[in-house]
Parts: structure tokens; C-alpha cells; sequence
């Protein structure tokens, strides 16, 4: 994974709580088994709207989304982080996130940064009022910054860390072998295993 | 102080403790006791692990089905979409390379991951089960600490039977009373959803308990823990009691002899202490419950099917304001007209959330001697072969089919329309599934969710409708509609 530090980039304001992870890449698109190429499938629904915001320039080319309440919530798809970052996403700002987009960004090295609503509403304004508007988001600091806008935003300390170091997760757990191995030795026998399979 | 439910099966699975305490802590590593695999979101995690060389830990603790994909109809012809099949093809070489039991279409054990787990007697009380899907929480019904993970979980997983995890906050969602005839589990958690709404649990661990809970079957339960991702809540339990005893003994995999024996005196333990505290508690009356119904484009936006359809500027929140006038126009309805006044093109009787046996036979006892609404086109699919083979063997397949519903394979089917199971632009659907969000049934499709009673009975007259609103049946014929 890429190490997070910093990221500054045209900043794009979704007016919408609980966008789920069906609008943010349909179901249809899911039939892939590649972990890559997914930038069409991102809003595919949406995006058929001219009106839609990534279809107005300078938004189409934006790296920051700052949306309502509630994103990602629904299926567990990971498939949803692929389409944000494939597109272009390296972060997405919002009050509320669903749990699983959350993790599965924090995966992904995609920047999910949890900001209070009312500084949501205030850069929402600003982007709306001057489009094109960077916003930078600093991991280290934990803050965004848009036009005169200065926010903190919440990010739990170990996802930061592994963010900030580009830590690979399993790598990570790999380390603690021995461990796992004890655990396993403690185990009662009466829990079931899948195999030999035994069926009706 | 005492533990809760999900605190003692947390502990109980703890790998290694997270440095730090607070909000500084890192993870705890938790080991995982189940491992569910389908199509969708487990070819790049296999994928992952080839590239890095690494094995899968513990095929004995994993098992696959096809589900997401599969057809309903023709299921021994090969699969007509290409991407699917090729999907399908996938899981069925990753599982020969890496030793993982799999359970293909035309199997009698394939079907939804989250039925066929708990039929197999594979979910039990105090463990942990994951699946790379969301309805994970499904088997939380067992007492068990069950959760949807992403693709890249999904991976740690298979490399190290372990996830790492943040402790969650826990929540008792209280439901005391008795559900009236025609109420069902399904009406409880619509009703929960659009209570504390779709994003109330996030960071929870819900716990349902209460004298309503306590009544319901496994069946029953399974839908509501199913649906806690819809709350926002990534999993939610159970206590076991007798109840889930019954439903395990026997079953393929459920402990024998001297293992039940110990194995039960451990689940008797899987309760929340007396002195323990919950971070929150929520109330419901079961005995004032209605059969629920979503108006909206998410799951928290349901109201009673007694109710109309709700004002925008009913809602004080601007952004629930404005979801709900977005809602109104993707749905295509107007504030105010009666729930019941509302038409629908099909019914949808399927899903992990309703879809196993008891979901079917309630269905089937509202539509026993009745007439389908010539108008209406209703889909049956069960939630795995082995429901379907029960259930024909009941007889059930008849009354459906009898009613002119189409009795279909089990799969996922319309819940998301990843096969050819889909509602065309602007089709309006009653169905039993989970997910009533834009374009989920198919693009352009229009979902109310409501409990497989409601279904049946909205079939039958052709608007959203309760048992209640049905005239007598036209022959002698057992309407109990408690069973959902």
C-alpha cells in the first residue's frame, strides 16, 4: 500500500446523506474478478445524468469528495473503495461513514476522514460557490483546508498509523504467528469444521 | 461489573490484545472460527494470496457457495452471462486450488451462504463467523459474533484465520410484548431501522432481547439479526436458549454425544450478565407493532402499512428533507396517499433475509385457496436447494405454483440482480429482501421491502396489503400468518 501523508486536489460537493454502496457502484459491475479498471462502473447510474456533479467541469477531474451523512452504507463491497480510487478518489469526507467502508478504505489507502457536519456544510459552501477549489487534507495534522475553511477530522490512531507507513495488514498479523498457532492448540474440539463435509 | 453477550464471545476469541487503551488502542486480533466464501468478493482476496505465495490456513474452517450469481431457471445449462459464469468458474478453480469445500449449482447444499451455513449446523452459539457479504449478521441469531468483511478482510482471513478489530460499543435493542397475528420478525426490524435509523448502529453491536425475541423461532430470528446491517450496525445477536438448541440437534454438523453435551454447557454461558451495562438501549412494543413497510429509497424511510406516505416537510432534518423528496420522485409517489393504495407490478419472496422454510409456508398459508392478482407477477426462489427440496416436499411448490407465482432455484436472485432475476425501469416490487435502495432490484426499479405475509397478501390483491385486508379464502385453509 501507498504511504498517506498529505493530499491536495480539486475538492467535489455531493449533497446527499446515505449514499450506499449500490449507487456508488452497481451490482452489475461486481461480476469482475480484477482488483483494478473499475473507474466506469464509479456512480455508473448516476453518472448517466448530465446534471450529475462529476459530469461538470471542474468537478470531473476532482480527488476529494466531501458528501452527507451515512456514506457507504449497505453491501460490503469493496469493490466501492476500487471505484473511488480508480476514478481518481484519494479521499472522501463525510460526518458518517458506514463501518465496513470504512475499514475497507482504510485497507485500500483510500483517506475515509470523519468531519463534524457543520464543517461539511461550510466547505460544501465554498465549493459550491468557487468550483475548482483544492482542498487539501493532511493526515499528519489530522485537518482539511479549503479556501478559508480549516477543519479537524477524526481518523482512528491505527488506521492513521498504517496509512501514514503504507503498512500491509497481513504482513502485519503474520508477524504474530506463534500466537495464532497457540490460540488454534486451545480451541475446544466440540466447534465444527467444514470439513471432512458432512451434508443431511 | 458483568459482561454483555457480545463482550464474553469477543474475549473468548481474542488472538493477541491491542496495545494502548482507549481510543488510542490499537486492534485486537480475533480468531475466526467460520469462514463463508462466495463468488463475488473472494477472487481478488485468492488472487492475493497467489501473488504473495502464501497458503490458505484453515480449509477446515472455510467453506463456499454459489450464490450471488447463479440463475433461478435452467440451472443445468451452463450459465448464458459470460461474466457471471466466468465468476462461478473462478470460485470453483480457487477452491480446488486451495482445498476449500464448495457447494456448485445443482448441489442439494448450494444456495445463500448465510442459509446454507446455519442448515448445515456449520453456525453455532459463541463463535465467530465471517463472509465478504454484509448479511453476515445473520448468524448472529445463533449467539454467534457474525460479521460482512471486504475483499481485503477476506484475504487476511484466508491467510490468517484472524481479523483484527476495534472493540465495538454495544447496543440492546429491547423488544417485549406479543406480536399479533399477521406481525412478523420482519415488521420488528423495519421497525428498529426506522427507529434509530440507517446509521444508529454504526459502531455497534446490537443485542435483541426481550420476551418478543425469546418467542420468535430461529427462522425468525435470522431475519432480524440479517437485517442489522441495514441499522448500521455491522453485527447483531441472539442469546442461544432452547430454542436454538432444537434447531441445531441433529443437524450435519452439530456437535454429537459427549461434544453436545460439552458444547451446551458452554452456550449456556453465552448470555449478558445481570450487572452488565449496555452503551445504549433502545425500546419497542411488540404488542402495538404493525406490519411495516418501506415508502423510501433507503431501509430506515418504512412506516406502518396502515399509514400514508409520508411529507418531506414532515422531517425536521434539512438532509432528511431533502432524501425524502429525492426519494418520493426516484419511487414515484406522491405525500399522502395511503400505503395501501399503492399498485405493484411483482413480489419478490426470497433473500437471506426471508427466504428459508418458515418465510415460505407463511406465504403459503395467505395464498392457499386464493387467487393471484392477474396483474402481478410473483417469484418464489428459495434460499438454498435443500429449502426447496423441503419445501416441495411439503407440498408448498404446488400452492405456489397453483397461485401462479413461478417457483424458482435458490440463489440471491432479485435482492440484487446480479442474474437475470431484475425489475425493469420504473417496475414496482413488494419484496421480502433487504435492500430498497435506487436501482438495487434492477436500474430504474422500485423496492418496498415488507415481510413475506405482506408479500403474499399484496399479491393476492394486487396493492401493498396485510393478511388482514384478505377476504376469506375460497377453500377450507390454515391462515396462520404469525410464523414469519
Amino acid at each position: 500500500m501507498e504511504k498517506f501523508t498529505t493530499h491536495t486536489g480539486i475538492g467535489v460537493p455531493l449533497r446527499q446523506s446515505n449514499v450506499d454502496t449500490d449507487q456508488i457502484i452497481p451490482a452489475v459491475y461486481l461480476k469482475r474478478i480484477t482488483r483494478t479498471g473499475f473507474e466506469d462502473a464509479l456512480f455508473a447510474a448516476w453518472r448517466k445524468d448530465a446534471s450529475f456533479i462529476l459530469n461538470q467541469e471542474p468537478f470531473s477531474t476532482g480527488s476529494v469528495l466531501v458528501a452527507g451523512p451515512d456514506f457507504g452504507t449497505g453491501s460490503s463491497r469493496e469493490h466501492a473503495v476500487w471505484a473511488l480510487k480508480d476514478y481518481g478518489f484519494k479521499a472522501v469526507l463525510s460526518s458518517r461513514f458506514a463501518d465496513i467502508f470504512r475499514g475497507n478504505s482504510g485497507k485500500q489507502g483510500l483517506l475515509a476522514a470523519e468531519l463534524a457536519q457543520d464543517d461539511i456544510e461550510l466547505i460544501w459552501k465554498v465549493l459550491e460557490n468557487a468550483p475548482g477549489t483544492e482542498v487539501k487534507v493532511d493526515l499528519v495534522s489530522k485537518t482539511v483546508e479549503c479556501g478559508n475553511v480549516v477543519a479537524p477530522f477524526e481518523i482512528d490512531d491505527y488506521t492513521r498509523w498504517r496509512l501514514l507507513e503504507g503498512l500491509d495488514d497481513i504482513g502485519l498479523t503474520l508477524q504474530h504467528e506463534e500466537d495464532i498457532t497457540a490460540y488454534e492448540a486451545t480451541r475446544p474440539s466440540f466447534k465444527p469444521k467444514t470439513l471432512p463435509a458432512r451434508t443431511q | 461489573m458483568g459482561k454483555t453477550l457480545a463482550e464474553k464471545v469477543w474475549d473468548a476469541h481474542v488472538v493477541r490484545k491491542g496495545e494502548g487503551e482507549g481510543a488510542n488502542a490499537q486492534p485486537d486480533l480475533l480468531f475466526i472460527d467460520l469462514h463463508l466464501v462466495h463468488e463475488v468478493t473472494s477472487p481478488q482476496a485468492f488472487e492475493g494470496l497467489r501473488l504473495a505465495g502464501r497458503p490458505l490456513r484453515r480449509p477446515d474452517l472455510t467453506i463456499a457457495t454459489e450464490d450471488h450469481n447463479t440463475p433461478t431457471l435452467d440451472i443445468d445449462k451452463p450459465i448464458a452471462d459470460l461474466t457471471s459464469r466466468t465468476q462461478i468458474q473462478t470460485l470453483r478453480n480457487n477452491c480446488k486450488e486451495f482445498g476449500v469445500r464448495l457447494h456448485s449449482l445443482g448441489d442439494a447444499e448450494q444456495g445463500i451462504v448465510h442459509v446454507v451455513g446455519p442448515q448445515l449446523g456449520l453456525t453455532q452459539p459463541g463463535m465467530t463467523v465471517v463472509c465478504g457479504d454484509s448479511h453476515t449478521s445473520t448468524h448472529g441469531a445463533f449467539g454467534a459474533l457474525a460479521m460482512g468483511i471486504g475483499t481485503s478482510e477476506v484475504e487476511h482471513v484466508m491467510a490468517t484465520q484472524t481479523l483484527s478489530l476495534k472493540p465495538f460499543k454495544t447496543m440492546a435493542i429491547n423488544v417485549e410484548g406479543t406480536l399479533r397475528p399477521g406481525v412478523s420478525a420482519k415488521d420488528i426490524i423495519l421497525a428498529v431501522i426506522a427507529k434509530i435509523g440507517t446509521g444508529g448502529g454504526q459502531g455497534y453491536v446490537l443485542e435483541y432481547r426481550g420476551s418478543a425475541i425469546r418467542a420468535l423461532s430461529m427462522d425468525a430470528r435470522m431475519t432480524i439479526c440479517n437485517m442489522s446491517i441495514e441499522a448500521g450496525a455491522r453485527a447483531g445477536l441472539v442469546a442461544p436458549d432452547q430454542t436454538t438448541y432444537d434447531y441445531m440437534y441433529g443437524r450435519p454438523h452439530a456437535p454429537q454425544g459427549e461434544e453436545w453435551d460439552a458444547a451446551v454447557e458452554y452456550w449456556n454461558t453465552l448470555h449478558t450478565d445481570d450487572d452488565a451495562a449496555f452503551d445504549v438501549e433502545v425500546d419497542l412494543d411488540a404488542d402495538t407493532l404493525e406490519p411495516f413497510v418501506t415508502w423510501g429509497t433507503n431501509p430506515g424511510q418504512g412506516i406502518s402499512l396502515n399509514e400514508a406516505v409520508p411529507f418531506p416537510g414532515d422531517f425536521g432534518d434539512e438532509n432528511a428533507k431533502l432524501a425524502a423528496e429525492r426519494a418520493l420522485q426516484y419511487m414515484g409517489l406522491e405525500a399522502g396517499t395511503p400505503m395501501k393504495d399503492i399498485r405493484v407490478d411483482t413480489v419478490f419472496l426470497g433473500s437471506c433475509t426471508n427466504s428459508r422454510i418458515e418465510d415460505l409456508r407463511a406465504a403459503a398459508d395467505v395464498i392457499r385457496g386464493r387467487e393471484k392478482d392477474p396483474k402481478v407477477r410473483m417469484l418464489v426462489v428459495p434460499g438454498s436447494a435443500r429449502v426447496r427440496l423441503e419445501a416441495e416436499a411439503e407440498g408448498l411448490d404446488k400452492v405456489f405454483k397453483e397461485f401462479g407465482a413461478e417457483w424458482r432455484f435458490a440463489g440471491c436472485s432479485m435482492c440484487l440482480g446480479m442474474n437475470p432475476d431484475q425489475l425493469e425501469p420504473g417496475e414496482r416490487c413488494a419484496s421480502t429482501s433487504n435492500r430498497n435502495f435506487e436501482g438495487r432490484q434492477g436500474k430504474g426499479g422500485r423496492t418496498h421491502l415488507v415481510s413475506p405475509v405482506v408479500a403474499a397478501a399484496t399479491a393476492v390483491r394486487g396493492t401493498l396489503s396485510s393478511p388482514s385486508d384478505l377476504e376469506p379464502a375460497s377453500v377450507s385453509a390454515s391462515t396462520t400468518t404469525d410464523a414469519a
